[in-house]
């Protein structure tokens, strides 16, 4: 009994518990998140979809600990939020990709290196892995302006996955790209989680990203933010595009916005 | 861009404005020296007519306003034709007055960092600090300069030191200022990076504050020389100082020596000038370097 537990304690990456986070504003107090129950997996791809102002972005903040939950426990590996991010338990890539103006592309996959204290070959090596992980090789030597939106967000994205961490939080990466990049993207993103066995959490306002891409599938409804549906999807691992004209993709897809549409319902009524 | 444009876009329009200086200036010139040719013609008991009036107001030894021609000429006699070792040499005593302001704009840049730096990363710094920087520089200047001169000989400092601690008196005030504004222009996504990295304050300086700062540096160290000349030659009036183009503007103001004074002045404007334009140049290679669009 005690040694099955551990065991489920070893292998779940997030787990939150009747969370709660109050923003104490000017205009008196929000409530981004409030009854949070939830659980990742090691392994899952969790994606978190909702409207906008769900707590989305506020989740994954918590889980990173750029923000303390005001009520409700939260454990990141079996730690505090806090021991995690010190023992850089994970890779942030932010909804804009943050690269830093003044180093190139391979300078920017090397800033978190050079933090952690890696070796100047280890840095180099992890360099061009990532690169060529995200289809940027040649590009290193580039300024973050020299390329496109779609570019230095893949480049955001080797530079979060650059060094060892086993659980990745990715908010709206490709928010701001075109269908076609997107796709393109997505499925290089499946490639890559399948490849590197990640942990990941991915917040996008697209429902088919969000069936495409996820082992589980997280809705979420706004005033306050909370959970309205975990959906496990039993879609294969392996998903070619064409898997989403598939009837069992249209299901999921069809559960999803029916849990949007009853989060909006209550906001309407509200 | 050709040859043909810079000469219209650039050459064209301040030559244009300074041939429009060069013929007011002679305009003043004519009207502010001739009541001096009128007096002298009245005390030999005579009137002047306007033409030969014209030509003296531009040629007096001591005129109220010397014509352009009366200062390039005393310019051109005080650089090119003396050794710069001698003390009627303008280079000579120009390269006093830049010694001190090179020393004193090395110390306020130095001393406007680091308070910066304090200031930044110590909210009761910033309480503290912050009032008492900009107080400091609503005490005029010439009031404190001769003070801090004196107090300086009484322990023994003299010479270069004193008027380089005007300079920086006067120059880490825009440092401090530019560099604070430009250690915390860093974006907040940029900061939570840094955060999620789990890096050190240091490494977030190193990494992101500073080199997020440089634009704000050159733009507040190219304000900040130029003051340091201002330090420089304020704290060379004061002393009755023998060398330095604040002396030189003093010697000439005591003998009426007008045309001194004004090529005095030009050179203060032309070294003031230069070093602007390297310190500009400075800034236009560092961004380079940081991969700024061409
Ligand atoms: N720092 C903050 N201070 C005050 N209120 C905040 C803060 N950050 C977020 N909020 C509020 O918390 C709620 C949730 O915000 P959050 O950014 O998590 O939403 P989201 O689901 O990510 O939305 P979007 O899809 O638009 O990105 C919003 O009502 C927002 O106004
Ligand atoms: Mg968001």
């Amino acid at each position: 009994m005690t040694a099955m537990s551990h065991a489920t304690a070893a292998s779940t990456v997030v787990s939150a518990k009747s969370l709660g986070l109050t923003f104490q504003t000017a205009d008196g107090p929000v409530t981004a998140l409030t009854g949070v129950d939830l659980s990742v997996e090691k392994g899952d791809f969790v994606s978190f979809i909702g409207p906008s102002g769900c707590g989305k972005t506020t989740f994954l903040r918590v889980i990173a600990d750029l923000e303390r939950p005001t009520s409700g426990t939260i454990t990141v590996n079996g730690m505090t939020p806090e021991e995690a991010r010190r023992r850089r338990a994970y890779g942030y890539v932010f909804q804009a990709a943050a690269l830093y103006p003044w180093r190139t592309i391979e300078k920017n996959i090397a800033l978190p290196l050079e933090i952690m204290g890696y070796s100047k070959a280890d840095q180099k090596a992890r360099i061009e892995r990532t690169l060529d992980l995200v289809n940027l090789s040649g590009f290193g030597k580039k300024y973050p302006w020299q390329l496109s939106g779609g570019m230095q967000q893949r480049a955001s994205i080797a530079r979060a996955l650059a060094f060892d961490a086993d659980l990745l939080l990715m908010d709206e990466p490709f928010g701001a790209l075109d269908e076609i990049v997107r796709d393109h993207l997505n499925e290089q993103l499946l490639k890559l989680w399948a490849a590197t066995r990640k942990t990941i959490c991915f917040v996008t306002h697209s429902i088919p990203e969000a069936v495409y891409l996820s082992t589980k599938i997280v809705v979420m409804s706004p005033r306050p933010g909370r959970v309205t549906d975990v959906i496990e999807s039993p879609l294969p691992k392996e998903r070619p595009l064409g898997i989403r004209e598939t009837p069992q993709f249209l299901e999921i897809a069809h559960r999803v916005r029916e849990g949007l549409r009853a989060g909006h319902s209550y906001e309407e009524h509200a | 861009m050709g040859k043909a444009s810079f000469l219209r876009d650039r050459l064209l329009p301040i030559g244009t404005v300074l041939v429009a200086l060069v013929a007011v200036w002679y305009v003043f010139v004519v009207v502010l020296n001739a009541p001096f040719e009128r007096d002298q013609a009245a005390r030999a008991g005579g009137t002047i007519g306007f033409m030969e009036l014209l030509p003296k107001t531009m040629a007096q030894e001591r005129p109220v306003l010397p014509a352009p021609h009366q200062v390039f000429a005393e310019l051109w006699d005080t650089t090119v034709n003396k050794a710069v070792t001698s003390r009627r040499s303008l280079v000579y005593h120009a390269w006093i007055t830049l010694s001190a302001t090179l020393l004193g704009f090395a110390m306020g840049a130095a001393l406007g960092i680091l308070l910066a730096i304090a200031i930044v990363h110590n909210r009761a710094m910033d309480r503290s600090l912050m009032p008492w920087v900009i107080a400091s520089q609503t005490i005029p200047i010439l009031a404190i300069a001769p003070m801090i001169i004196v107090v300086l000989n009484a322990v023994g400092i003299s010479g270069l030191m004193p008027k380089a601690l005007i300079s920086t008196y006067l120059s880490f005030f825009p440092v401090v200022v530019g560099m604070v504004k430009g250690l915390r222009s860093p974006e907040q996504i940029q900061l939570d990076l840094m955060h999620t990295y789990n890096a050190s304050s240091a490494q977030t300086f190193w990494k992101l504050r500073w080199p997020a700062s440089m634009p704000y540096l050159f733009t507040s160290l190219k304000v900040a020389i130029a003051i340091s000349l201002v330090g420089a030659i304020v704290g060379e009036l004061p002393t009755g100082a023998v060398a330095g183009l604040g002396a030189r503007l003093l010697a000439g103001s005591y003998y009426g020596q007008t045309v001194q004074i004004w090529a005095a002045l030009f050179m203060a404007a032309a070294v003031a000038a230069l070093l602007v334009i390297v310190v500009g140049f400075a800034h236009s290679l560092v961004l380079k370097r940081m991969g700024a669009r061409a």
